[in-house]
């Protein structure tokens, strides 16, 4: 018999094996699927977070520039603009204005910028805002004014000029955007100082050229580049991904063990068939590699799935289990829906790190049952 | 940096690797001083049995470490995004100076794991546990190079910053920086394409060779490492430049990326899988000879072959095939 004709032999028999302990089986791969669901869930949900992290800084700036003061973010001077445009490489500078608003009567905090575009700039009285910010206002009606209060007494109307769509949710919920002239008087911010520059750069290569020249030029300047951002952003949710997976793996090894527990104590009957199948010719290399087939379909079916079942978690319920723990938290946290992002590496270290140590941890037991004599066996 | 899934994974796949290895070198020193097939002792027979959880423990080892292989550099390349200056897997090995040693050990592990691998299933061929002997000093000899490489990667791992400035592959591959990958950069296009042409002569001589005679698969072995060595300079050399279609970028690496479209899996895994086959082939032939052996060995041996010159032909026409289709033009 060739080498593959004896494997589907085998695989025929283990399918069929399977089937006469259905109940027992389908424990079992129910078990092993629920810790797959769970570290599949949180690899595929931080995978999507840095996928939606690096979409959104796409339209970042290439570089930030900001003053330092006291080794503390400060108000830049206008005057540094020019020196920052004057750069060779350098497309656009321009100065920003923003700024966070606590909202005591909703807790939460808001981000105020001046927008640079001409078409989302609002008129003087009128502010645009983010999805989040009439919802946790509850602003029941539309048109209903956003009151705003710096201090005990002091109370400041804008009217809502319109709300942006939740399409833009993740970069927006918390945006309220004024024209520049409320903005300096809402937050007293002299004319001439701007809260950082934004600047562009004709040839990304060329960044670091540029951001040698641009600190020879403000030497007390802090220079944050899009990359530094995004790398951020990628360690951070590599590193919650991280404890997440090792805090699931724990539960992997609890099964792990659960499995050699049970591969160890074999049911009589299991017994009495290993006995027979000894008896009749079988030698230990065919009953290993027969619980090896077992081993292999049982780990298999659960791999499949709890993949599945942790991709409809994460990308269609929006994954309930996870998701405080991998966003992370705030008042204003805006609806997003995420992208699917899976690749070969997260389902090749996925299928090593669920399949290994159940399959390390069953065979000596399954060695064990496999080399005892079949008279001993089925005693 | 210890905490990225993949790491985490890596590290599992050696600490086991390393574990097994261990145990089965004790066993396997055992093996070499007791082993005696005519003694029906208790002692023998114990060991006899066990050589079967010790083959099925270790083939599942060395297999998880050929899959981790390519997890070790399909992660470095997509951990890329984290260093300064990284801009592939090269740059994420040379964050320190353990990246580099950890993946040339665990290639050798691989090649390693793979001839004992072929050497297992040989010894499964005959009745009378005729490769026992040798699979065990083999063990010996591979448990070194398993910890080794474990503990390389854990070094590795351990000693990832991600304030340190690395240089990219295009820093590696220059004059400007001295040692074997400025000198496979360096090889002349056409003494490269020669080579490998030749190369892939002498394999394919050999291969049919062995597969007419039955005889002569240590040439083929020979013939085979030369023809990865050839294949590996030939990359540097040639075929990234027409890959990229750029005469200045030699990266070996670049092209496992997304955006060559992982054309570099269609290189490197035939190209492995082939002269792991081949080294094989070579260490399980002078065994050829064993009674136990005669009967089942050749059609074994016969198949391996084929296989392992479908490996080397994918690899010749993978790289024609990019040739013809590169816009660069080198020659003329």
């Amino acid at each position: 018999m060739s080498a593959l004709n004896r494997q589907r032999a085998l695989l025929d028999f283990t399918v069929a094996a399977l089937a006469r302990r259905r109940i027992k089986n389908l424990a079992l791969v129910a078990v092993f699927a629920t810790v797959v669901f769970l570290l599949a869930s949180a690899m595929f949900f931080a995978s999507s977070l840095r996928r939606e992290a690096e979409a959104t800084l796409a339209g970042a700036p290439d570089l930030i520039v900001q003053n330092l003061s006291l080794g503390r973010q400060a108000m830049i001077d206008a005057a540094d603009l020019p020196k920052i445009a004057a750069i060779r490489g350098v497309a656009t500078a321009e100065g920003r204005l923003w700024g966070y608003y606590y909202d005591r009567i909703s807790g939460a905090n808001y981000t105020v910028m001046v927008p640079s575009a001409a078409d989302l700039v609002p008129p003087p009285g009128e502010v645009i805002v983010g999805e989040a910010v009439p919802r946790v206002r509850d602003f029941k009606w539309q048109g209903t004014p956003l009151f705003l209060s710096r201090h005990e007494g002091d109370l400041v109307r804008f009217d809502i000029a319109r709300t942006l769509g939740s399409d833009v949710a993740l970069i927006s919920a918390d945006l309220v955007l004024m024209n520049e002239v409320d903005f300096r008087s809402f937050f007293n911010v002299p004319a001439g100082k701007f809260t950082d520059l934004a600047v562009t750069v004709r040839n990304p290569r060329e960044l670091s050229t540029v951001v040698e020249k641009a600190s020879a030029a403000l030497p007390d300047a802090r220079f944050v580049t899009r990359e530094d951002i995004a790398r951020t952003y990628q360690k951070l949710f590599d590193w919650r991904e991280g404890v997440m997976v090792a805090l699931a793996f724990v539960a992997m090894l609890a099964f792990a063990i659960f499995a050699a527990e049970k591969a160890t104590g074999l049911s009589a009957e299991e017994a009495r068939e290993i006995g027979i199948l000894k008896a009749i010719g079988w030698d230990t290399r065919d009953v290993i590699a027969m619980k090896l087939w077992e081993g292999g379909l049982v780990s298999g079916g659960a791999f499949l799935l709890g993949t599945v079942i942790a991709y409809a978690h994460v990308f269609w319920a929006g994954a309930p289990l996870f998701a405080s723990v991998l966003k992370g938290w705030a008042v204003i946290y805006p609806d997003f829906r995420l992208t699917p992002a899976i690749d070969a590496l997260q389902l090749g270290t996925l299928l090593l790190l669920t399949t290994l140590p159940y399959a390390a941890a069953t065979v000596v037991p399954v060695w064990r049952t496999a080399a005892a004599d079949p008279d001993a066996v089925m005693r | 940096m210890i905490f990225h899934t993949p790491i985490l994974t890596l590290l599992l796949v050696s600490a086991l690797a390393a574990l097994v290895a261990l145990w089965s070198a004790g066993f396997g020193l055992s093996v070499l001083r007791r082993w005696d097939l005519a003694s029906c002792s208790r002692g023998q027979l114990m060991m006899e049995r066990r050589t079967e959880l010790v083959s099925t423990l270790f083939a599942m080892v060395m297999a998880a470490e050929a899959a981790a292989l390519s997890l070790f550099i399909f992660n470095a390349d997509r951990m890329a995004a984290l260093f300064v200056g990284a801009m592939c897997a090269v740059g994420t090995l040379n964050v320190n100076g353990y990246g580099f040693p950890a993946l040339y050990a665990q290639i050798a592990t691989f090649f390693a794991a793979a001839v004992w691998l072929v050497l297992d299933h040989v010894d499964r061929l005959g009745r009378d546990y005729p490769l026992t002997r040798a699979k065990y000093a083999a063990v010996l000899a591979i448990a070194p190079l398993v910890l080794l490489s474990g503990g390389l990667q854990l070094a590795y791992f351990l000693n990832l910053r991600t304030d340190v400035i690395t240089s990219c592959c295009s820093k590696l591959f220059t004059p400007a920086n001295a040692g074997i990958s400025d000198e496979m950069a360096g090889v002349d296009p056409a003494t490269a394409l020669w080579a490998l042409g030749i190369a892939g002569g002498l394999v394919a001589a050999t291969g049919i060779r062995a597969l007419r005679s039955g005889r002569g698969h240590g040439l083929f072995a020979l013939a085979g490492a030369g023809y990865f060595g050839a294949a590996l300079v030939a990359m540097v050399s040639t075929i990234a430049l027409y890959l990229y279609e750029n005469p200045n970028h030699h990266c070996p690496f670049c092209i496992l990326k997304p955006d060559y479209g992982y054309i570099g899996y269609a290189f490197y895994l035939p190209l492995f899988g082939a002269t792991a086959l081949a080294l094989g082939l070579g260490a399980a032939s002078p065994f050829a000879a064993r009674a136990s052996l005669r009967a089942p060995l050749p059609a074994v041996m016969r198949r391996l072959t084929l296989w392992a010159l479908a490996g080397f032909a994918a690899y010749g026409l993978v790289t024609v095939w990019v040739i013809l289709r590169s816009h660069l033009i080198l020659f003329g």
